[in-house]
């Protein structure tokens, strides 16, 4: 490391060489004004305002381009650099329309800041030319005002460098120039996909949020916190005004680097919106009614008395949330367990990673992504398959996309031409549920041809020669036909992926929600493995998370055969350990998973349900199922923020408080357990879940001492060995990665370094096997299903943000121009479509992306995809085939 | 689809244009330039089909094409009309003779008219001052240009090529 000597104004420094001039002058806080710089963009040097005096040089330098070179002596605040920052905020305020008294960024801009700093006088000393430019406010989220540019080009550079959209740039030159969209088209023209990380970087007024509430910046508080929706667990500073959510600033570091996306940024406005449920409501005779938070305790109370002594416990169930925090999910596991004595309790990742929790805990120990989101820009190949990470991770699609930019390669296997399959090495447009024919026909290649890692087979792992026999015996033509791609495509995937030495693999329900979903899991383990990419920096599996806490609602137990941290509930030890820590016995038999929950309740073997945070009516498979089944239980509890289609069947509902009014922490898709933080009291009556849990656990007689969240993860780590060195004090600024077996570990950056967490990494035969629904001649067309960028889940929050239900209002299908004129429909048509299960409406969208014969539906709507969907399992771990089911286009409506 | 561009010339385009340079160094502004040269501007349907085919996008694209004053959007006139508005032509009022142009031609400064005849171009000093103020017309140089000269002038132009 080359060490170079600088000095700085007064200071003498002796500093690692390789930095511009500016980096070490905030190494020494100094504080140099910038408009222009961003440590995360290549610094251009246009804005002017951080020159800098070098002795011997006879001009100013810019110091955020200037590499520093030994023996530099740098003034940062001589006169002649204050003159020169002065006149560059003068030519500046020239142009500008100078109107900060009505300026939404008054108190937020840097152009203010600095000319009260730099004691600009009021009169300018240039009377420039002020540019006459139109608003752009096209846009549903934020505006353009060319004329409050300054030209600082972040927001291109962030949209273009960090986003990978580019959606901006700058038109004309000279005293004309102005950001835009291409041929000044407004934004909503453009490919801009609302992230707003360019309002997020603009020093001044010329990218602002369109806000509906006045606020100034100095009567706002900030509250860094993790963002609610999907598992890349962004940080964010949520902006209040009082009581009301007024903004959200993306944080800084670790994961999101600053990035947020349209559901992060802008779709808050669920917080205080007027539909959130203030106060317990009981239902009689059919309608809800008000009531006291006592009066909801002592119903429920009577109730569960009254049921388990009539039929017992084993009749109870309980739905945990992937969206509450990691505390609520363990007291809530805990209330089932210890306080009601059955381990019925479960929650959404049935729907989503089951499938990944029971393959990838066979094969390699730990069913997690064993990479961590800053890898992702370091991998030299990456492999998407079944998974739309640009709409479904957006801020790791970013920084797929940045790796892309730097050089790795991606290969892109999916049934529709998704974002990143546009600029893909390979894109394989497979047919739905064909994963595993393509991963074998891809492993076939790589052995064949010699590209596998031989000594990392023999060394850690285990099973490989029976494995070859059943990839030998693919047929590699074959295989490409079921998959309706060529095959030639597969060699080309293959040869990229065995070529990379840090290959990632990205992976999603496209491969989890299968009846094969398990197989199609192990499948990509084997892949990883034949080619020695797990266990090493920048090289693994990464199955993405959907949800900000899906992660940590399964570390903490909310399965029904597991308590925390995975430990068996039929393990003895594991099983005594829990039984001393909460004084009671506890049942040794794995409870029933979700879809035999909802098959209990419709067969009268589940009596009493409780579910926090779950909308089941529309998330899971064949709805009218669902409602019957919930229509059939004798008492229904469902815990949540609004009257979701799933309260509405409800008993009693309890109003539960926002991620934005309680503290906790969730686990994000890389294992970062990290903070949350109420920045706002809650809403109406409504309560933190971990508070209601607690207080139900006591009224029905179990003596649990109300704790804090913190006190709750305290009680977490003793008996979780791989959250055992988790506690508040070492998460409030960075989070933990587990495992962090205790108060000194550091904590796991990626899993199965040098030995899996099984010992060795084991390959497993998979052959294919074909969906449990195909189409024929009644139902001729095959159906899958996804999320779209804007909405998340049941939209039960993101429905509440006007802005989003405009660009994407209603349910839609995606189908081939062939597909559309087989049946006669035009695009933005609606349509009636069917399955075996059930109809439903959906607006028409034609498009090449998907293949003929095939149907695209976002799952977001009540009453729209789920109405149709298959409800097979698979038999390991009891997902259900959301993916994959025959459908029929009844005909335009 | 553009008036200037017509669909099976984006074909040509990209055989003869576009697989030609897409693997060299920077294609862009060889690809832009040959655009302006085959059909006397770079139009937004250039641009979009060159955006799709070389995978750059068209906020990059027009910000080249906006960025150099060598291209245009749209293929200038039959004749390049322009009063010069250097100092000394400024001095002798040429600022009211560009209004009169713009008036006449309908259309303004840095645009082109309607019927494709005239294109009205930013000129500045042409170096002969003590003709003053001056109008060009293509390479036809005007001197001691008055109001009243600029129907005739027009007329003279418009005359030639100009029939539609």
């Amino acid at each position: 490391m080359k060490m170079i000597n600088l000095k700085i104004n007064d200071q003498e420094i002796v500093v690692e060489a390789g930095k511009n001039i500016l980096d070490y002058c905030v190494e020494l806080g100094i504080d140099i004004p910038t408009f222009c710089h961003d440590e995360r963009i290549k610094s251009e040097g246009a804005c002017r305002m951080c020159v800098v005096e070098v002795k011997g040089i006879n001009r100013l330098l810019a110091s955020c381009a200037t590499p520093a070179t030994d023996g530099m002596e740098i003034k940062t605040h001589s006169p002649e650099v204050m003159e020169a920052r002065k006149d560059v905020l003068e030519l500046t305020w020239a142009s500008h329309p100078n109107d900060c008294v009505v300026c939404d960024a008054n108190g937020d801009c840097k152009l203010q800041d600095y000319s009260y700093e730099y004691n600009l006088t009021s009169i300018p000393e240039y009377d420039g030319h002020k540019r006459n430019f139109s608003i752009d406010d096209s846009n549903k989220f934020f505006y353009i005002d060319p004329e409050k540019c300054i030209l600082c080009g972040k927001c291109v550079y962030v949209c273009k460098d960090l986003q990978g959209v580019e959606a901006l740039g700058f038109n004309q030159r000279g005293h004309d120039t102005f950001i835009s969209f291409a041929f000044d088209n407004g934004m909503e023209q453009s490919n801009c996909v609302s992230c707003g990380n360019c309002v997020s970087v603009c020093p001044t007024g010329a990218l602002m949020e369109k806000s509906n509430v006045m606020f100034r910046s100095w009567e706002t508080k900030k509250t860094r916190t993790t963002c609610p929706y999907c598992g890349v667990g962004c940080q964010f500073d949520i902006v209040t005004k009082g009581e009301q959510v007024v903004r959200i600033d993306p944080a800084p570091g670790t994961p999101n680097e600053g990035l947020l996306c349209v559901k992060g940024k802008f779709a808050y406005k669920f917080i205080n919106h007027k539909g959130r449920l203030t106060s317990p409501l009981i239902k009689e005779n059919g309608e809800f009614r008000e009531a006291s938070w006592d009066e909801a305790y002592d119903l429920i109370a009577s109730k569960y008395t009254e049921l388990n002594n009539k039929y017992g416990s084993a009749t109870f169930a309980g739905l945990a949330s992937a969206k509450c925090t990691n505390e609520e999910n363990y007291m809530f596991q805990k209330l089932f367990r210890a306080a009601i004595g059955t381990n019925n309790v479960d929650h959404c990742a049935r729907l989503c990673h089951a499938s990944t929790v029971a393959g990838l805990a066979t094969t390699l120990g730990s069913g997690a992504m064993t990479n961590s989101i800053a890898e992702v820009k370091d991998h030299d190949v990456i492999f998407v398959i079944g998974s739309n990470t640009t709409e479904t991770h957006p801020v790791i699609g970013s920084f797929m996309k940045q790796a892309i930019a730097k050089g790795s390669k991606i290969i892109v296997a999916d049934p529709r031409e998704i974002e990143l399959a546009e600029g893909a090495d390979v894109f394989l447009k497979i047919l739905p549920g064909t994963n595993v024919p393509l991963l074998n026909a891809m492993m076939k290649v790589i052995y064949n041809e010699n590209l596998h890692d031989i000594d990392y087979i023999s060394e850690r792992t285990e099973n490989f020669e029976t494995t070859l026999e059943t990839i030998q015996n693919t047929d590699i033509e074959e295989a490409a036909e079921i998959c309706g791609i060529d095959a030639e495509d597969i060699r080309k995937a293959a040869r990229i992926y065995a070529a990379g030495n840090k290959a990632g693999i990205y992976y999603a329900m496209g491969i989890t929600q299968h009846s094969q979903g398990t197989n199609n899991v192990k499948s990509i383990a084997n892949l990883a493995l034949l080619c020695g990419n797990v266990g090493i920096e920048s090289g693994g599996i990464n199955p993405l998370r959907g949800q900000n806490n899906v992660q940590g609602a399964c570390d903490m137990g909310g399965l029904p055969d597991v308590f925390p941290g995975y430990q068996k509930v039929f393990n003895d030890e594991a099983r005594a350990k829990f039984e001393k820590a909460w004084g009671v016995k506890l049942d040794n038999k794995v409870g029933l998973s979700l879809p035999h929950v909802l098959d209990g309740a419709y067969e009268d073997q589940i009596r009493f349900l409780y579910i926090m945070g779950e909308n089941p009516v529309v998330s899971d498979p064949d709805t009218t199922h669902v409602k019957k089944s919930l229509d059939n239980l004798d008492f229904l509890i469902v815990q949540d923020l609004f009257m979701t289609e799933t309260a509405e069947m409800a008993d009693v509902i309890l109003p539960a408080s926002s991620y934005a009014e309680k503290e906790g922490t969730f686990t994000n898709t890389e294992r970062r357990v990290q903070m949350i933080r109420p920045a706002i009291k809650p809403v109406g009556d409504s309560k933190a879940d971990y508070i209601i849990i607690q207080e139900i656990m006591n009224k029905i007689g179990y003596n649990q001492p109300i704790l804090t969240p913190s006190e709750i993860m305290d009680e977490v780590a003793t008996l979780t060995p791989i959250y055992g060195g988790v506690s508040y004090d070492r998460i409030q600024e960075l989070g933990l990665q587990w495992p962090v077996l205790d108060h000194n570990h550091p904590g796991t950056k990626y899993l199965h370094k040098d030995k899996f967490a099984r010992g060795l990494g084991l390959f497993s035969e998979v052959e294919f096997a074909e969906a449990k629904e195909l189409p024929d001649e009644n139902f001729p067309i095959v159906l899958t299903t996804g999320r779209v960028l804007y909405h998340f889940h049941t939209i039960s929050m993101t429905g509440k943000n006007e802005e989003i239900n405009e660009i994407v209002p209603e349910n839609f299908i995606e189908i081939s121009p062939k597909t559309a004129e087989s049946y006669k429909l035009k695009h933005m048509d609606h349509a009636s479509i069917s399955s075996r299960r059930g109809t439903t409406k959906a607006v028409v969208h034609v498009t090449d992306k998907i293949g003929d014969g095939v149907m695209f539906m976002p799952f977001h709507f009540a009453d729209g995809a789920n109405m149709l969907t298959n409800t097979e399992l698979d038999a390991t771990c009891n997902i259900p085939e959301l993916k994959v089911c025959a459908v029929q286009i009844d005909g335009k409506l | 689809m553009s008036i200037y561009v017509l669909e099976e010339q984006l074909n040509e385009f990209k055989i003869e244009v576009i697989d030609k340079y897409r693997d060299t160094k920077s294609p862009l502004m060889q690809i832009l330039q040959e655009s302006q040269k085959r059909y006397g501007c770079v139009p937004v349907e250039v641009q979009e089909f060159i955006s799709k085919e070389m995978n750059i996008t068209t906020a990059k694209i027009n910000g080249v094409v906006s960025f150099y004053s060598m291209f245009s959007l749209k293929p200038s006139g039959r004749h390049i009309l322009g009063v010069c508005t250097g100092t000394a032509c400024y001095v002798k009022g040429a600022s009211r003779l560009v209004e009169r142009v713009e008036a006449l031609l309908d259309t303004e400064y840095g645009s082109t008219t309607e019927d494709g005849c005239f294109t009205l171009a930013h000129t500045r000093c042409v170096g002969d001052c003590a003709q003053a103020p001056v109008i060009m017309v293509n390479d036809e140089f005007n001197g001691k240009v008055t109001s009243d000269d600029i129907p005739k002038i027009i007329a003279r132009h418009r005359g030639k090529n100009c029939k539609k």
